[in-house]
């Protein structure tokens, strides 16, 4: 049980690294809180792994420091950190049986045998594994084999952290969902910190209570599922989180707002204020699908779009509209009937959001 | 699935078949033929059955040999085996070092047998070579010409230096072979060396084992040229190991008969312990 801290956190795989383009992890500081369910996701590449690999202590940061409880790690072996990690592969040992396999992490720490039967008993039940719980451990299907892995991490209740590396990547759709309710159960049960690897952000969003993105070797916004759908921080979380992601529109600055193919955007008097201010030209709009607003006549301060193709989902349908000339997705109710030609649109301002440098400039509301 | 019913696919199987039976089984077949009868000359040949493998199996000879060929190739795969895995989870896994200890590893297997024997021939010799005078120097009354106990402990050491590399080389192999996540998820679980070693290592190393053991017995079982360049078989017997004593019999003394006799009884010993080897080593923990 311990809080992880990660202070001024770097990784390069070279030895001098010298622009940001080396580093693997970018300098960091970041806090998971002892008995949280956090999801990190992120596209392939961007150092999810990484990370993990760095806090369990199969990899040591070339710069910053680890702490567990504010003691420094870097220098510990996984096996003092006292840290569970479920690989995305499974990896059995397969001249065991399921049984050993289980009572194999609790043997090495040398924990009475009546308490390593008791444990992996009771891990058995709780993964459904008793039924093989005598079996060689080799001659499992690919969903049970990663389901022992999963359960030498948890019969270990007295661990810091689990960590969980895409671990259901090679699992039946049906039963993913089961083993992540499985996980959430066991999470409230025993109330260990986990952190669960990701690049579904449904499965991040049905698992965690926290999320943090990571894009690039950074963490770019740590917060709950609906935080990052409504307020997403940094263009890449607007893109990545909801289907489809969010519009994204690049503009320029003009009289009382930005500008895009003479389409004019107002903006609120405080971001006009602040656009004043910041030199860069990297500016762009965001608004998420299910926020633009689409009118079933024309409206005063409505944009003009035409449809170009819509997808009928049975229980929404999206609409790919041209403005300028710029395509933008659209949420339609499905009880609403599909607009002919011309369709008129509009941004409300409290979902419009504006990004500078592709990062979130936030109005205090 | 329909399956086309081609049985002219056969032929092909032909040049194969012709190679094998004039490369092995036509010369088993003279050797049965010679087993089985009593041969003066081309024209005086009379059919004995049984009676030299009779004569043979109760050789006490033989029975010398065998048992000394036994101990030979027991205690050759006791401490070529063990040793070799000891080297190859040594052996570092990347960079130069790899690839030079890749080089010297490989250099003994170049070697020809008899070049290895003659070398150990003049190396061990007690007033010259390095290695006899240098023991006898220590104290150590070392001489293999003239103690049954040295010239054994010699032809045995020729074997390990020999062929240690090579069961160290196939270790080697399948240590690489073995994914990374392996050794990641034993230190997540908190093993042991000896249990890294123990339930991931040595597991994994099962199938090259078995080639390594079947290899070593069946060499080492049939061994010849090193006892007989370094000691001709002596002192008296004590190195004389099976294929000399065949030898002897075969072109020394003549008795083609007993010879190709005992060559069918020495080929079906390496078949069956082969297979007793093979059986244990794939069968180990399958239980379930």
């Amino acid at each position: 049980m311990a809080e992880i801290h990660l202070k001024s956190l770097a990784h390069s795989y070279f030895p001098n690294p010298a622009t940001g383009a080396d580093y693997a992890i970018r300098e960091m500081d970041h806090v998971w809180h002892q008995g949280g369910a956090y999801a990190l996701l992120g596209p392939s590449g961007c150092g999810k792994s990484t990370l993990l690999n760095i806090i369990s202590g199969l990899l040591q940061p070339s710069e910053g420091e680890v702490l567990f409880d504010n003691v420094r790690v870097n220098e510990m072996p996984p096996k003092e950190r006292n840290i569970a990690q479920v690989f995305q592969f499974p990896v059995i040992y397969d001249s065991m049986t399921v049984y050993d396999n289980l009572a194999f992490p609790l043997r090495n720490a040398k924990v009475p045998e009546a308490k390593v039967r008791a444990k992996v008993n009771e891990v058995a039940e709780i993964l459904e594994l008793h039924e093989v719980l005598h079996n060689k451990a080799r001659n499992l299907t690919a969903d049970e084999k990663q389901k022992v892995s999963m359960g030498r991490g948890l019969v270990r209740d007295d661990v810091s952290a689990i960590l969980f590396d895409e671990p259901l990547t090679v699992i039946d759709p049906h039963l993913k969902w089961k083993l992540r309710r499985k996980l959430k159960q066991i999470h409230e049960q025993f109330n260990i910190t986990m952190i669960y690897v990701t690049h579904d952000q449904l499965e991040a969003s049905t698992f965690a209570d926290k999320i943090a993105v990571m894009y690039g070797g950074q963490i770019v916004q740590f917060g709950t599922p609906r935080e990052l759908f409504e307020v997403p921080n940094h263009t890449f979380v607007g893109f990545f989180i909801g289907s489809p992601g969010m519009n994204l529109i690049e503009v320029r600055r003009s009289e009382g707002g930005v500008s895009f193919d003479d389409i004019q955007v107002p903006l609120s008097d405080e971001l006009n204020a602040y656009l004043a201010d910041v030199p860069s030209y990297n500016l762009k709009v965001g608004i998420r699908p299910e926020f633009v607003h689409v009118w079933d006549k024309p409206v005063d301060d409505a944009y003009v779009t035409e449809l170009v193709s819509h997808e009928d989902l049975g229980t929404h349908k999206i609409l790919t509209l041209r403005l300028g000339n710029q395509l933008i997705k659209a949420r339609l109710d499905e009880d609403r009937e599909l607009p002919v030609g011309k369709v008129y649109v509009s941004f409300p301002q409290q979902w419009l959001k504006l990004y500078v440098d592709e990062f979130l400039i936030e109005e205090q509301v | 699935m329909n399956k086309t019913e081609n049985n002219k696919a056969w032929f092909l199987v032909l040049p194969v078949f012709l190679l094998v039976a004039f490369s092995a089984v036509i010369p088993l077949m003279t050797v049965v033929n010679y087993s089985v009868q009593d041969i003066f000359d081309q024209n005086n040949a009379y059919f004995v059955g049984a009676e030299w493998f009779r004569e043979v199996l109760r050789d006490p000879r033989l029975h010398d040999s065998l048992l000394r060929q036994f101990i030979y190739s027991f205690a050759v795969l006791a401490i070529e085996i063990p040793l070799g895995i000891a080297v190859a989870l040594m052996m570092p896994t990347k960079g130069k070092m790899a690839s030079l200890c890749l080089i010297l590893l490989a250099i003994p297997l170049l070697i020809p047998w008899n070049v290895v024997g003659t070398i150990w021939q003049i190396f061990g010799r007690a007033d010259i070579g390095l290695f006899g005078a240098a023991l006898n120097g220590l104290g150590i009354d070392y001489n293999y010409a003239s103690n049954p106990g040295d010239a054994w402990a010699t032809v045995l050491l020729i074997d390990v230096w020999h062929w240690t590399s090579l069961v160290a080389l196939l270790c080697f192999s399948g240590l690489r072979a073995i994914p990374e996540a392996f050794y990641q998820a034993a230190e997540i679980d908190r093993a042991s060396k000896w249990a890294v070693f123990r339930y991931i290592q040595l597991p994994r190393l099962k199938s090259v084992l078995v080639i390594g053991v079947l290899l070593r017995f069946m060499d080492s079982f049939m061994i010849y040229t090193e006892p007989f360049v370094l000691t001709g078989g002596g002192p008296g017997n004590s190195t004389t190991f099976l294929s000399q004593t065949l030898t002897k019999m075969a072109v020394g003394q003549f008795d083609l008969g007993p010879a190709a006799a005992f060559s069918l009884v020495y080929f079906l010993i390496v078949l069956l312990v082969s297979w007793l080897f093979f059986t244990t080593i794939t069968h180990m923990d399958k239980a379930k």
